[in-house]
């Protein structure tokens, strides 16, 4: 048995283990473990790589120590209410790695001492194409994603000195980067392409919106010339000039696909850019013949697909629909003022009057509790009723907040317990029974208009049906409408209190009012 | 059967158990799901080692390439160890009573 197949022998071990951690996920019990079969099996795929071959360590020593700096210090400091952006970020990462490899394994192969004809198959030609087209895509569509969950692209607002660092640093480095290329080709017709590509980038993620006129039509353009460029570099990949312009053009697609999703959207994209970051990873295994790297690529491919899937499931969405459709109201919603005629509003001690006498109570949180930072006053509250023997439990719409599974990690962060809660289905199930329901922070996901008005942009959409409970208790700011940007007449129905006021503030007010009573 | 059947046969199994063992993670592990399945998509640092460690001679040896996978390698490890760092964080809070 030679070193090649001891190195295998061991890839196939990692993954494995990759198999084992996502299985092992299926139970907080068991995750914990599973993560760290996970690392062990990413740990013995880079010792086994390392092994198998002589090498110039610098770079390898230099890069690993620079990037586990990084990792570890935006691992271990970020707060739990910025998951969706880290989560984003990383994805980009991912993306940008796999374009990486495989523009160095196309350059290594043309440009070699040595490599001659023998060099660039069919199959590596076509899944560099690949990785070049999806790594571009999600790492030009990540770094939006990241940019607009960290509210500094596309606002008008005034930003925080990090946030212009971050937009104007990142701007003027693709276009610096797309006119010194330019310059280094002469500027012939391809180049021009890629400088043009690089400066409608860098133009796009300095807006103050995110949509322009012309913006579909921007991204068909762009998925075609990424086809077609992809098809030239098959047939000629030894102008790796085309590598480039091909990122470039597909950074532009990735740009115009992410730049107009926002609010309840947003869980669907960041869980299909998880998907092509996966995706891009198998398609560079293609690239330079590796078994582990198609295996986890796949295996990550998958899983994006799949919670991309539940997403639209959770809107009546189609994925088509989320990414080139636009969510508004429309000509027969029904305007705000004659909704909100008969809305009751209550103040803390009416609220706690009311949960007093209750014996079941849901709690329903929605992104609103995130931006208030409200989850550890809920728990209080949570608490306190269940020590007066009353029955509390959490309702989680599966696209409540920006990502999939956001509730669930801010509610288990305050320590609530893990099998309180409770999925969408099983919640409604019972809500009958239940005699208050908080909603905390949601809108769109509570508004009983998906279930009685075809004709609304959010008919179909499944939805925690709080107005079915004996009484609901809205904890909101305002009547301002949420993304779908239509009227929700829970807020005025007869079993309904508008608690005004931010989350963490009525949360806490509510527990004064509860402990005084 | 040929290098790229083999290959593609791997992809098309590993998509199929992908699909079944993510289909049992409940809602609730969602966000860990992804921050996890993100480090194991780090992965492609396999590929960044390999080209940026070439060394002057080798087969696979070009300064630009080398360049291309320093940066790749820098990419990749974030993504391992951020992903892993932060995906024990998370299941540590849902762990605990």
């Amino acid at each position: 048995m030679g070193m090649q197949d001891l190195t295998n022998i061991v890839y196939l071990i990692a993954a494995i283990l990759f198999i084992l951690d996502l299985k092992m996920l299926a139970h907080p019990r068991t995750a914990v473990r599973g993560n760290q079969l996970g690392a062990l099996g990413m740990v013995l795929a880079i010792v086994a790589t390392l092994m198998s071959g002589t090498w110039d360590w610098t770079y390898i020593i230099l890069g690993i120590g620079i990037g586990s700096l990084i990792g570890a210090v935006a691992a271990l400091r970020v707060k739990m209410t910025s998951m969706p952006e880290l989560v984003g970020l990383f994805n980009g990462f991912g993306g940008g790695a796999s374009v990486l490899v495989a523009g160095s394994a196309l350059i290594a192969t043309f440009n070699a001492v040595g490599a001659g004809a023998a060099a660039g198959d069919m199959q590596m030609k076509v899944a560099t194409v690949l990785s070049g087209i999806i790594g571009s895509v999600t790492f030009f569509g990540s770094y939006v994603a990241f940019g607009k969950l960290a509210e500094f692209l596309c606002v008008k607002w005034k930003l925080h000195t990090w946030q212009k660092i971050i937009k104007y640093g990142f701007s003027l480095v693709v276009a610096v980067a797309g006119v010194w290329y330019g310059q280094i080709l002469g500027f012939s017709p391809l180049a021009i392409v890629f400088v043009v590509s690089m400066l409608l980038i860098a133009a796009m993620l300095l807006m103050k919106k995110d949509r322009f006129p012309g913006m579909n039509l921007l991204k068909s353009l762009s998925a075609i010339a990424s086809v077609a460029l992809g098809v030239l570099l098959v047939l000629d990949p030894s102008n790796t000039v085309l590598f480039w312009v091909l990122v470039g053009v597909a950074g532009v697609l990735g740009v115009v696909l992410t730049l107009s999703i926002g609010g309840a959207d947003m869980p669907v994209v960041i869980a299909l850019l998880n998907s092509y970051s996966g995706l891009a990873a198998a398609a560079t295994g293609f690239v330079i013949n590796n078994t582990v790297l198609i295996i986890a690529g796949s295996l990550v491919g998958a899983s994006g697909l799949i919670l991309t899937k539940i997403m639209c499931k959770a809107m009546n969405r189609s994925l088509a629909n989320v990414l080139f459709g636009k969510m508004g109201p429309t000509a027969d919603t029904p305007d705000a003022d004659e909704v909100y005629k008969t809305v009751k509003s209550a103040s803390a001690d009416e609220v706690a009057m009311t949960l007093e006498v209750a014996q079941r109570v849901v709690i329903v949180p929605g992104y609103g509790m995130a931006v208030a930072q409200a989850q550890h006053a809920v728990r209080d509250i949570a608490n306190f009723l269940e020590d007066k023997g009353i029955v509390v439990e959490y309702g989680i719409h599966p696209v409540a907040g920006r990502m999939p599974g956001h509730m669930n990690v801010l509610l288990a962060e305050a320590d609530v317990p893990y099998d309180k809660l409770k999925e969408m289905d099983e919640v409604n199930a019972t809500m009958e029974q239940v005699d208050v329901a908080i909603v905390l922070g949601a809108n769109d996901v509570v508004n009983p208009v998906a279930r009685t008005d075809p004709g609304s942009p959010i008919a179909g959409m499944p939805i925690i049906d709080v107005d079915k409970a004996r009484t609901v208790v809205v904890v909101k700011r305002s009547l301002s409408p949420g993304f779908a940007g239509i009227p929700n007449p829970l807020f005025a129905a007869d079993n309904t209190l508008m608690f005004f006021s931010d989350g963490k503030k009525a949360m806490l007010d509510l527990l004064t009012a509860l402990k005084e009573s | 059967m040929s290098s790229l059947i083999m290959l593609i046969t791997v992809f098309v199994l590993a998509i199929f158990v992908g699909f079944e063992i993510i289909t049992k993670v409940p809602p609730t592990l969602h966000t860990p799901l992804m921050s996890g399945s993100n480090a194991i998509s780090g992965i492609t640092i396999v590929g960044a080692l390999i080209l940026a460690g070439a060394l002057e001679g080798q087969a696979l040896f070009s300064p630009l390439a080398k360049t291309m996978a320093f940066i790749a390698v820098i990419f990749a490890t974030i993504n391992v160890v951020g992903g892993f760092l932060v995906t024990g964080r998370m299941l540590k809070m849902f762990q605990r009573k």
